[in-house]
């Protein structure tokens, strides 16, 4: 399986190479990498439909316990099929849709980029690895959505897109290490068996917060749902294969995979059941308000996405596989109506639904498989999108709670997803053709054959539920649920309940269909709301960010030397100052001090002279040779504590330090402006702050027991373990000889800087 | 700053410092000093002739770059830390020695070298700056 995943990536590097043989005429052989791997994967179909999950392993980072562990069960194998099988026709058709584009080849690129990450992301029963193929998807699907980079929209679309499914992961990377942590292991397949101590967790909630909102913002719930409208400005295949079929079915995936690990408790269901029938019905609703072709098929599918949202929440046997097969039939129906629309916009030029009619008399194929996509997506006998409603109604009618109000909902959404089907399906070619449409003529069979499968696909299934019951359904219910119970798929149930609902929704969405008609100002009706549209508010959100991080930017980084230095000195005062008065009682016993000798006192009037002529003085140079007298003063006592080391090392530091001011202040101008007396003073206060408070810290340090047992440690055995006399120099490069090698590294990356920084100054400057 | 005594002085100082730079980084082991002091030393020897002559002079005096020290201490210094790896199987900085001291030198063993390779990245370090610095003002 390794390869399988692998083999996407590897074409997609192999085309950055040899990619322009791939823009004209071959491109078409490029769909024979899904193919292939469509075909890898039906050949599992007997195993798995027998109930057997197969498991492969490859260690990546075993201490970490990241590993590239794929697993192929019955979910798996579903989004699998999918995947490999939508994306063998996607490829197909891109062939001709993008035929001698000038970059096709970048174009398959991305895809098959996408293609594998997918793949990688179903396989995945490592979360660690879930989690990086889901950041490739977003990634890849970035560079899709922005196929037309020379349009501002499409790169902003791009953008938005990359944020919210980007922050999405980040919260996905957030509850996968918290699920490893707290149960132990990142194998998915393990998790299953820690369930009760996942559940009981104190991290629950949070697990399963972050969890939710990384599929919210992939499979775009509410309120995260507005990339996806924006999402449609890429190529429509693209629409077609990410986002309706496969990418934003990433989160649906992932609620599928933790439902046997974190379904325990009534929160799981509420949320879940609540943002899906918010989203469901939401977005349903916006149908009614859009007249571009795409824009009706983006908001049926994020409407579709909140019905399986919506399933997962109510989360017994029959709604999970009512999710299974609606998975199944929204593929076929949303992916053959992108295609379909791809079709139109490509031979008419337009996309608005109120300007498109008739079309069937000069693309009847394209016409054929519109209508049949719109039967199964409003759920008409014999399609497999029937099944999948009366599942769905099946599932809501047993809920425990507020079933009657759930499969209202239920019906609602359909009825509108019924009418969206139709307006997106059936209305551009019905009634009488425009005069300007007249010549258009059928295209290419690689673009108008997909659809047409795909929804031929959708009848057979229908006819035949077994199918899909034996390869998905059966095995998907059997990993999924604690108690397994014995179930079959029927297109025909009897006269029941579920069929007297099933026709309401059939009529009143024919009678929605011939009655409401798209109409623009309907749309600008709604355009009014969008000031308090999450899109909006989002958007405003993260430019008032960059505002305040500009702003914030500018406050702190003046490009003043002095200023970062006061900044620094007057946060680690604050800090200091509260944890030494916090914990402090000052008591100094003078009489352990040895006495004041006559060095001592005239070394420190020496030194406090030098610190007064510094602050004085108004010669730059005076100012420094104070500074060393400073520093030499100290260095002297060094000398008389008994520290000769330090004091040799002090005096060189401290000439060498004199001989760089003098160096740079040589050259330099007098002073021309001082600091007025308002700055000064507050550079006072903060250096007096700051001696005082070091000074309290080192009187807080000498009220320590001392602990002599580390200078008796290198006392006793600098002669005996490493032959030298001079402790200090023993243990710089003996005993802590790993840090004295740290510390001249550190010297050189800084002689280095110093190096860079004035070099690459001055050969700018000689340019000039 | 180019007077005659400083100039006739710092022409037989260089030579002096220099060796008594080696002298401080040869009797750390025993006594003050060390590779850091010696290295600290080596480099006002050079920046003092730098004073006294211009920079040019000390640079044709060095014939290469400063910077290339750093990496060359770094390498004396690493070398000296594996060497027990390689030569006796024993961890990474143990020290190792010669059985008899050698005149003048004393004691030899792998720290000897640690200091060595200290010595040659500071003096690298400190030249490389102040020689950076002093070109661009």
């Amino acid at each position: 399986m390794l390869g399988a995943v692998l083999l996407g990536f590897l074409f997609s590097l192999f085309l950055v190479f040899a990619g322009s043989y791939f823009r004209g005429k071959l491109a078409v052989l490029s769909s024979l990498i899904p193919l292939s791997l469509f075909i890898y994967f039906l050949t599992f179909l007997p195993e798995i439909a027998n109930g057997k999950v197969i498991y492969e392993n490859y260690e990546w980072i075993p201490s970490f316990g990241v590993n590239l562990s794929f697993t192929l069960d019955g979910l798996a194998l579903l989004f699998a099929l999918m995947i490999t099988g939508v994306g063998s026709l996607v490829f197909l058709y891109t062939s001709a849709y993008l035929k001698d584009h000038k970059y096709l080849d970048r174009f398959y690129g991305y895809l098959s980029m996408f293609m594998a990450a997918m793949l990688g992301l179903v396989l995945s029963d490592n979360i660690m690895s879930l989690f990086i193929f889901w950041e490739l998807t977003s990634i890849s699907s970035f560079y899709l959505i922005g196929f037309n980079n020379d349009k501002a929209d499409s790169r902003k679309s791009a953008l938005t897109a990359l944020g919210i499914t980007g922050i999405g992961g980040l919260l996905l990377l957030g509850g996968a290490v918290l699920l490893g942590d707290v149960a132990g292991t990142y194998r998915i397949s393990e998790m299953v068996m820690m369930r009760d101590v996942i559940t009981d967790s104190s991290h629950y909630l949070l697990i399963l917060l972050l969890i939710f909102a990384a599929a919210f913002t992939k499979s775009a719930q509410f309120p995260f749902h507005f990339w996806l409208p924006g999402a449609m400005k890429a190529p429509t295949p693209v629409s077609t294969y990410l986002h309706s079929a496969t990418m934003v079915k990433a989160g649906i995936y992932l609620l599928f995979r933790m439902t046997p690990i974190l379904n325990g408790d009534d929160i799981w269901h509420t949320i879940l059941i609540v943002v899906g029938a918010v989203t469901m019905v939401y977005s349903a609703i916006h149908i009614i308000f859009r007249t571009d072709l795409k824009g009706i098929l983006a908001y049926s599918t994020i409407s579709a996405l909140g019905i399986l949202v919506f399933l997962i929440g109510i989360g017994t046997q029959a709604a999970l596989v009512a999710a299974a097969v609606f998975i199944v039939v929204h593929a076929l129906y949303k992916a053959s109506l992108f295609l379909i629309t791809g079709i139109i916009d490509h031979e008419t030029g337009t996309r608005d639904v109120t300007q498109l009619s008739g079309l069937r008399k000069v693309l009847l194929p394209v016409a054929i498989a519109g209508f049949i996509a719109a039967l199964i997506s409003g759920g008409v006998p014999p399609t497999l999108g029937f099944v999948g409603k009366d599942l769905i109604y099946e599932a809501t009618l047993h809920f425990k709670d507020a079933a009657i109000f759930l499969t209202v909902l239920a019906i609602l959404t359909k009825i509108l997803l019924f009418y969206g089907g139709f307006v997106a399906g059936v209305k551009p070619f019905m009634g009488k053709l425009p005069q300007k449409f007249e010549k258009l003529h059928l295209p290419s069979p690689l673009m108008w054959m997909p659809p047409l499968i795909m929804t031929f696909a959708g009848i057979v299934f229908g006819i035949f539920p077994g199918l899909i019951e034996t390869a998905f359904a059966k095995p998907i219910a059997m990993t999924q649920v604690i108690e397994f119970e014995e179930f079959h798929l029927k297109l025909w149930h009897g006269f029941n309940t579920v069929l007297g609902l099933s026709a309401i929704t059939i009529t009143i969405g024919v009678i929605l269909y011939f009655t409401l008609k798209p109409k623009h100002n309907l749309e600008n009706a709604i355009a009014r709301l969008d000031v308090i549209a999450p899109k909006d508010l989002t958007l405003k959100l993260s430019e008032g960010f960059a505002e305040f991080s500009r702003l914030w930017t500018n406050f702190f980084q003046t490009g003043y030397l002095r200023h970062y230095i006061s900044v620094i000195v007057a946060f680690l005062i604050l800090l200091l100052g509260y944890l030494i008065f916090s914990d402090f009682s000052l008591t100094l016993d003078f009489s352990t001090l040895a006495d004041l000798t006559i060095y001592e006192i005239s070394i420190l009037l020496m030194l406090l002279m030098g610190v007064l002529y510094t602050v004085f003085t108004k010669s730059r140079l005076a100012a420094v040779a104070a500074l060393g007298v400073v520093g030499l003063s100290f260095s002297l006592l060094f000398l008389f504590y008994s520290a000769p080391d330090l004091a040799m090392t002090q005096f060189s530091v401290d000439t060498l330090t004199v001989i760089l001011f003098v160096l740079v202040l040589y050259k330099l101008p007098k002073y021309l402006n001082f600091s007025n007396k308002w700055l000064r003073i507050k550079h006072g206060v903060l250096s007096v702050s700051f001696g005082i408070l070091i000074t309290l810290l080192i009187l807080r340090v000498l009220k320590e027991p001392k602990n002599a047992e580390i200078t008796e440690f290198y006392a006793e055995n600098a002669y005996k373990l490493a032959h030298g006399k001079n402790v200090v120099n023993v243990i710089l490069v003996d005993f802590r000889g790993i840090d004295t090698m740290i510390e001249i590294s550190v010297l050189i990356v800084a002689a280095l800087g110093v190096f860079g920084l004035l070099k690459l100054r001055l050969k700018t400057r000689d340019k000039k | 700053m180019r007077t005659i005594i400083l100039k006739s002085a710092s022409s037989y100082l260089l030579p002096v410092l220099l060796l008594f730079s080696v002298f401080i980084l040869l009797r750390g082991h025993y006594l003050p000093g060390g590779g850091f002091v010696g290295g600290l030393v080596a480099a006002i020897a050079f920046v003092l002739d730098a004073f006294s002559n211009g920079l040019d002079k000390t640079k044709g005096i060095l014939k290469f770059h400063p910077g290339f020290l750093m990496p060359v201490g770094l390498m004396v210094a690493f070398l000296s830390g594996i060497s027990p790896m390689i030569l006796a199987d024993l961890p990474m900085m143990t020290g190792i020695w010669a059985e008899n001291p050698i005149p003048v030198i004393g004691a030899l063993g792998s720290p000897l070298f640690f200091d060595i390779g200290v010595y040659l990245v500071v003096i690298g370090s400190a030249l490389t700056i102040i020689f950076t610095i002093s070109e661009s003002v």
